[in-house]
């Protein structure tokens, strides 16, 4: 299955390749395997195995359900950074037609971790900027992990003023532990390169679509983030820092990550709540790493109606319509 | 001698009741050099050691105090206080953190928002006050900060900050994410009316604060030796697995790598600010005190 998951863009469909389980997804696992078993056992034609392989599937099905309707805020982080969820590229294959790669920041140098383009979303054109990890070892170095280094900013913004320039609405997929932290990085002006598409990204003449697929962490994320529509994916996370950095961070030790993952509240719903998203998407049973095609589905069709609300506006409406949600962010007296 | 005599004071008086000591915070010591300094001279010297320029942290209102004229001031924003939107709790609860910091510092929350004047060139400043949770930015420090940039664009004069912050506050988790973006859309606003904005980095700038309003400066200036980066050297140490060059993240590193333009020291924040926004703002050039 290994030679299967090399690029990530078009072989994996999340139906047979879910080979890593997560602790809580056990249970699962196993009667998945008994299932695969019986399926062997099935071609000699022996009375009653099919019923049990239905009856297995049923039961496996109502397991996963039962599993997913109370996953605590730490295992959907888990799922959240599942090797098998679907990225970046997974979903432009899905979602657009016509893509074309553009590369670089014209100052220093390309940055795998963050994929730029022009595509067509249901024949519109439209600009696509997103994080991108890697599935094997080698291209998850590549990628670096998807962690974008001051030059993905960069060529982010250079793409969303070309997206400006010429009425592109853009869409952004926003996948990242986070900035990455590197002498390199910091040489280079990491808080600036981020700092500077915030200010940006805010008063940008053209739609922006942004959709938390996985994880939203901290500046690095936010740095593709500012728009006029965020959504979240059902088990995506948002936060301002890793529960491993929180925890490390104010409990001294990262052990309390689970509990920082509670209280941080970096969940799709708790955001939600809280007002900050504005739609979150619903994943296939059992989350979008078991079925890629669903997960694309379910994304096309929320962001298909946020895309034709958006255009239907003017550009002054929208601008204004962003920066007062910009304005409202936060909760104080006063 | 009898019980008596006991109970009468003696007449031979010695002077040991009052201790001989240095009343408290008469001397203070450089965190950097370890002279013995005069707490009276550190004072007017803005905190900044005598002996070896070291620029030691300075409170946001001094800060204030000391960087605009006497007259007039006008405080924006002090009635925004904080709350604990989240329930956050770690091993103290947010709640009562802030009420500890409130306590300590004698200040709401982490910024400091005044409207003056400096040299007679009207403007907004303000300062971070790092003593209160290491200046971090939540949702207080993002709503004053963005009250400043209003302020300063209804009254088309620029705008002024020091940061001294060591990033987002965590107990805000995802708001104080947030407020990143919403200083820096504010500035944006301030940027298209061509307002002169001067960021000035002090000890020390990290974070979600450097990666939005410190370095979103027209002109960006730090304070000699600040540290100045987003991730943390020692975050960095643990990922890289290296050790860091010497001088890394700190501000003579970032005016080398070209991300700041120039390095004032804080006796000279008044004049050269002054110059600075006299020259954007097409004044004649303010007088040098000397």
């Amino acid at each position: 299955m290994a030679d299967k998951t090399t690029n990530g863009s078009k072989e994996n469909d999340g139906k047979e390749s879910v080979m890593n389980f997560l602790d809580f997804e056990q249970p699962i696992a196993e009667l998945d395997a008994k299932i695969r078993e019986l399926r062997y056992v099935g071609d000699d034609k022996e009375i009653n195995i099919n019923d049990e392989i239905i009856r297995l599937q049923k039961k496996s099905k109502d397991m996963i359900s039962s599993i997913f309707s109370s996953l605590t805020a730490w295992q959907i982080s888990q799922v959240s950074r599942h090797p098998a969820r679907p990225y970046t590229l997974d979903y432009i294959g899905r979602l657009f037609s016509d893509f074309d790669e553009l590369h670089g920041d014209r100052n220093y140098s390309d940055d795998p971790a963050i994929i730029c383009g022009i595509a067509r979303f249901r024949d519109q054109p439209v600009a696509i900027i997103g994080h991108q990890k890697g599935r094997d070892t080698k291209e998850r170095i590549y990628r670096n992990y998807g962690m974008p280094r001051p030059e993905g900013y960069r060529k982010a913004l250079r793409i969303m003023k070309l997206a400006e320039r010429f009425s592109l609405p853009i869409f952004t997929f926003i996948d990242t532990p986070g900035a990455y932290p590197g002498i390199g990085a910091e040489e280079r002006g990491q808080s600036e390169a981020i700092s500077r598409n915030l200010l940006a990204m805010s008063g940008l003449k053209t739609p922006i679509i942004s959709t938390v697929i996985g994880e939203g962490g901290s500046g690095g994320a936010l740095a593709i983030g500012v728009s006029d529509r965020l959504l979240m994916l059902e088990y995506s996370t948002y936060s301002v820092i890793s529960p491993e950095g929180c925890a490390s961070i104010l409990w001294k030790s990262a052990d309390k990550a689970e509990v920082a993952a509670e209280v941080m509240g970096i969940t799709a719903k708790r955001l939600s709540e809280l007002g900050l998203v504005d739609q979150v998407v619903n994943e296939p049973l059992g989350g979008a790493h078991r079925d890629y095609a669903a997960a694309a589905t379910y994304l096309e069709s929320a962001l298909s109606g946020i895309f034709d609300d958006l255009c239907s506006r003017s550009i002054e409406q929208l601008l204004t319509e962003r920066q007062t949600k910009i304005r409202q962010y936060g909760f104080y007296n006063a | 001698m009898s019980w008596f005599r006991k109970l009468i004071p003696s007449r031979i008086k010695t002077t040991t009741t009052s201790k001989r000591t240095v009343p408290e915070g008469v001397w203070s010591k450089c965190d950097k050099c370890n002279a013995v300094l005069y707490r009276a001279e550190l004072d007017r010297n803005l905190e900044v050691c005598p002996k070896c320029s070291h620029h030691m942290r300075i409170r946001a209102r001094t800060r204030l105090e000391c960087f605009l004229d006497p007259e007039p001031r006008v405080e924006i924003g002090a009635g925004i206080t904080p709350v604990d939107k989240l329930k956050f709790r770690d091993s103290k609860k947010y709640k009562d953190r802030l009420s500890q910091a409130q306590k300590k510092t004698g200040e709401q929350d982490a910024l400091i928002v005044m409207m003056g004047q400096l040299k007679d060139i009207p403007l907004v400043a303000c300062a971070f006050e790092f003593e209160f949770m290491g200046g971090s930015m939540g949702s207080v420090v993002g709503e004053r900060f963005v009250r400043a940039v209003e302020a300063a664009i209804e009254h088309h004069i620029p705008l002024v900050c020091f940061s001294a912050s060591g990033g987002a506050r965590m107990q805000e988790a995802i708001l104080s994410l947030m407020q990143m973006a919403k200083t820096s859309a504010a500035l944006g606003l301030l940027s298209e009316r061509n307002i002169p904005y001067i960021s000035v980095m002090t000890d020390p700038t990290m974070g979600g604060v450097s990666a939005s309003l410190a370095t979103l400066g027209d002109i960006n200036l730090a304070e000699p030796g600040a540290l100045i980066g987003f991730a943390g050297p020692r975050v960095i140490e643990q990922t890289v697995r290296e050790t860091l060059p010497e001088g890394f993240q700190r501000s003579e590193f970032l005016l080398e790598h070209g991300d700041i333009d120039m390095i004032v020291d804080r006796r000279e924040m008044r004049d050269r600010i002054a110059s600075l926004l006299a020259k954007m703002t097409h004044r004649l050039e303010p007088v040098t005190a000397q």
